[in-house]
């Protein structure tokens, strides 16, 4: 029992650390400057964190496996390594400048990073933790996708509206299809067969196809969309558009959009609600989106699309990852330097873990 | 061959898609700015203006490809004297009716008259006047660029924010000096802090370059700025580029100066960054080889804003796209962190203020705590209650 409690300390010392007046911070007498954030925050936060810090220590009874987790901390320009048992940061590791997007290999032995400020994407050796050598993203890369085999790297180019192909092995591009303006995110189908890149500025979901390399349908989706996902079954592709402030539902086959998922927080305005890093269960019943600015993390029933729960996070939450059982969601809050972790069947946040300075992705590794 | 062509199918039926490519011709009605800046960096080039429209065009040209659109900046450059009624006819004869205009207030209005019996849209993307969105609003003006009530709010926010409440208020001696000080008048009384003493700074008609300014700027500023009131920042309205950008470093006290100095409000500034934004500075710069001002940010803002409703709208016909553009489905991502719409009283854009030194984007108002029923970037500028504006 000792143990748990030794887990659930940091918990209410992340509640003092959110509590207390910021320091350096004028005094403000305009209802304070961080009176939203406060409001929102701590209090039903001190109550949930109560109830979460014991139901904790009563989850924790059955063993979590111990996987690894890595987040990207975009103005720290470093990893931070998680162990998911421990639940704490237990090794950081300096890499390129500003580090957004990162993906595992299959075996979870190397770690790719895009190093935007560097023009590279960065191979991490995740056992030695040292950077092993990179490959030819072009310039300022921010998200990746990996084939399913792992032989291909599809990165989108901002600069050149271009989705760029890298061969792993051989370090080099092998190929480029044009986009919209300013592609961001990305994905592969389950089966590998079906790429997706979402164009900021021209707001839309390109569906290429990855033997031909040609786009084979282009789909409206709310403003700057952001990040895709797709449902393990390959049925559904989900696209998250930050400043449109919607999910866009894409039903892959058909290529058509099916419908779109809004948002509201009760006293928050609009255009705060921000979706962008989602996870969908892998039996496809649940989904996570993470709004952003709202400091939330919208629980969805995935086959209705009815939204179950808001859950209060860190600030600027960015991007989210499940551990491999399943059994927690990592959640990168940009302007809180922390990762929140949800106990996804309880679906309460256990704890909050300190990383670097603006994490921003999070990946988990397979062990 | 077959599952290629029934995917191609797919692919148009996704989209509102023409079977031949919908033309989209905006014409770009600038006037020349003045060149008596205080500082350098802010000479407007040549293609001022017309420079953002054109990166706007290409954008949209490149989300064209996929839904069979194109679109084309068509430049009518007012020189002094010039006719703009006759440089208007001469756009819609080229089919042009989409219009963005940089224009002075006066131009601007004798403009959109004209254009209301054509059918053209003006977007106007430089004349901050308030008038024009209130007694002196037309139904076929848009206006990008935020009014001066909306930039005096932003600085004022911040500054009540940074409990700097008491101003000393300088102001030039032009007819749009006076209207920028009202404008930091109201903000004030908006906003609780207080105008400890107002200054009007003559303007000598003097030039603007000189090979040692600064040893005489040095010595005039100090005086100018000398016995006043107890007050914790310097508000300078000068529109006219006389003395606002000398007051930062030489004031008698030690304070820090806004407004038409030291920390600006803008809708753009070249040091703007977040967001995304730095894709946007990265590809104007490739492009035109110097820095986006405000100006060219709104031409390239009001170039997407009728990419985004032509695509969506699939039309190119401007009272279909401005009733898109007014209806509840339209926003437009600028790099502001938000979406941007109108408002539908006045066709006023909402939109954020940046708050810039000329070198770092200090903060971005709406700051928080400042809240509103609506939206909080209602919090800035004349909202509905107070509205003058009469759509006709």
């Amino acid at each position: 029992m000792q143990v748990e409690m030794m887990n659930a300390l940091p918990i209410r010392s992340r509640f003092r650390r959110h509590g207390r007046a910021c320091p350096g911070h004028p005094r403000v007498s305009f209802n304070d400057v961080d009176a939203r954030d406060r409001r929102g925050h701590d209090a039903p936060y001190a109550i949930s964190m109560a109830v979460s810090a014991f139901l904790y220590a009563t989850l924790s009874l059955t063993p979590a496996h111990a996987y690894k987790a890595y987040v990207s901390n975009e103005k720290g320009n470093s990893i931070t390594v998680i162990d998911t048992e421990k639940l704490e940061a237990i090794a950081t590791v300096k890499v390129g400048r500003r580090p957004r997007g990162i993906e595992l290999n299959k075996d979870g032995s190397e770690l790719y990073i895009c190093a935007g400020d560097d023009d590279a994407i960065q191979v991490l050796d995740t056992k030695t933790l040292k950077i092993i050598g990179k490959l030819p993203s072009g310039p300022d890369p921010e998200l990746l996708a990996l084939s399913p085999n792992g032989d291909i790297i599809y990165v989108s180019n901002e600069n050149d509206n271009l989705v760029t192909l890298i061969d792993v092995k051989r370090k080099e591009q092998i190929g480029d299809i044009p986009v919209g303006v300013e592609p961001e995110g990305m994905a592969i189908s389950p089966d590998g067969k079906l790429l997706v890149n979402t164009s900021e500025t021209t707001n839309m979901a390109h569906l290429i196809d990855t033997g031909t390399k040609e786009i084979v349908a282009n789909i409206l989706v709310d403003a700057r969309p952001r990040f895709a996902e797709f449902k393990k079954d390959g049925s559904e592709l989900w696209v998250s558009s930050e400043v449109g402030g919607t999910v866009a539902v894409i039903d892959p086959q058909k290529r058509e959009l099916k419908q779109k998922i809004s948002f509201e927080v009760p006293a928050m305005s609009k255009e705060a609600i921000q979706p962008v890093g989602m996870a969908i269960t892998r039996d496809g019943k649940r989904a996570f989106v993470a709004l952003g600015p709202a400091n939330r993390i919208a629980v969805i029933d995935a086959e209705t699309k009815k939204i179950e729960k808001y859950l209060l996070v860190g600030q600027r939450v960015w991007h989210l990852a499940f551990t491999p059982d399943e059994k927690y969601l990592l959640a990168a809050n940009g302007v809180s330097n922390d990762v929140s972790v949800i106990d996804v069947a309880s679906l309460k946040v256990l704890k909050s873990i300190p990383v670097g300075a603006f994490p921003w992705g999070v990946v988990v590794a397979p062990q | 061959m077959k599952s290629l062509i029934a995917a191609f199918c797919f692919a148009l039926a996704a989209l509102p898609v023409a079977a031949e490519t919908l033309n989209v011709k905006v014409g770009v009605l600038r006037e020349a700015h003045s060149r008596e800046t205080l500082s350098i960096l802010d000479i407007p080039a040549a293609d001022d203006a017309l420079a953002g429209a054109l990166l706007g065009a290409a954008d949209n040209n490149t989300t064209g490809k996929f839904t069979n659109q194109s679109f084309e900046a068509i430049d009518a450059k007012l020189e002094d004297g010039d006719d703009a009624g006759a440089a208007l006819d001469a756009l819609a004869e080229k089919g042009a009716l989409l219009i963005i205009a940089d224009l002075a207030p006066e131009r601007l209005l004798a403009v959109a008259d004209r254009a209301r019996a054509k059918g053209a849209l003006l977007f106007n993307i430089s004349a901050a006047d308030d008038r024009l969105r209130e007694e002196d609003c037309r139904a076929n003006v848009l206006h990008v660029v935020p009014t001066r009530s909306m930039l005096a709010d932003g600085l004022a926010q911040y500054l009540v924010w940074k409990q700097w409440r008491r101003w000393l208020l300088i102001k030039g001696s032009h007819p749009k000096d006076e209207l920028l000080a009202q404008a930091f008048r109201n903000s004030a009384r908006k906003f609780g802090a207080k105008i400890v003493e107002e200054r009007v700074y003559e303007d000598t008609d003097g030039g603007r370059r000189s090979d040692s300014g600064s040893v005489q700027t040095q010595r005039q500023m100090p005086l100018f700025t000398q016995n006043a009131p107890a007050y914790d920042a310097l508000i300078a309205a000068d529109e006219s580029e006389v003395f606002g950008g000398y007051l930062p470093y030489r004031t008698w006290d030690p304070r820090p100066v806004g407004g038409s100095g030291g920390l600006r409000p803008t809708s753009w500034d070249a040091a703007h960054e977040q967001w995304g934004a730095h894709q946007l500075q990265n590809r104007f710069i490739q492009a035109f080889r110097r820095p986006m001002n405000a100006r060219d940010n709104g031409a390239w803002l009001a170039m997407r804003m009728i990419g985004e409703a032509a695509t969506r709208a699939a039309s190119n016909d401007a009272e279909t796209l401005r009733r898109y553009m007014l209806g509840k489905d339209f926003s437009i991502a600028a790099f502001k962190g938000v979406a941007l719409t109108l408002r539908p009283w006045n066709q006023q854009l909402r939109q954020p203020i940046l708050l810039s030194d000329g070198r770092m984007v200090v903060s971005v108002s709406p700051q928080e705590g400042f809240l509103h029923q609506a939206t909080e970037l209602d919090t800035l500028g004349v909202d509905r209650p107070e509205t003058k504006c009469r759509l006709k």
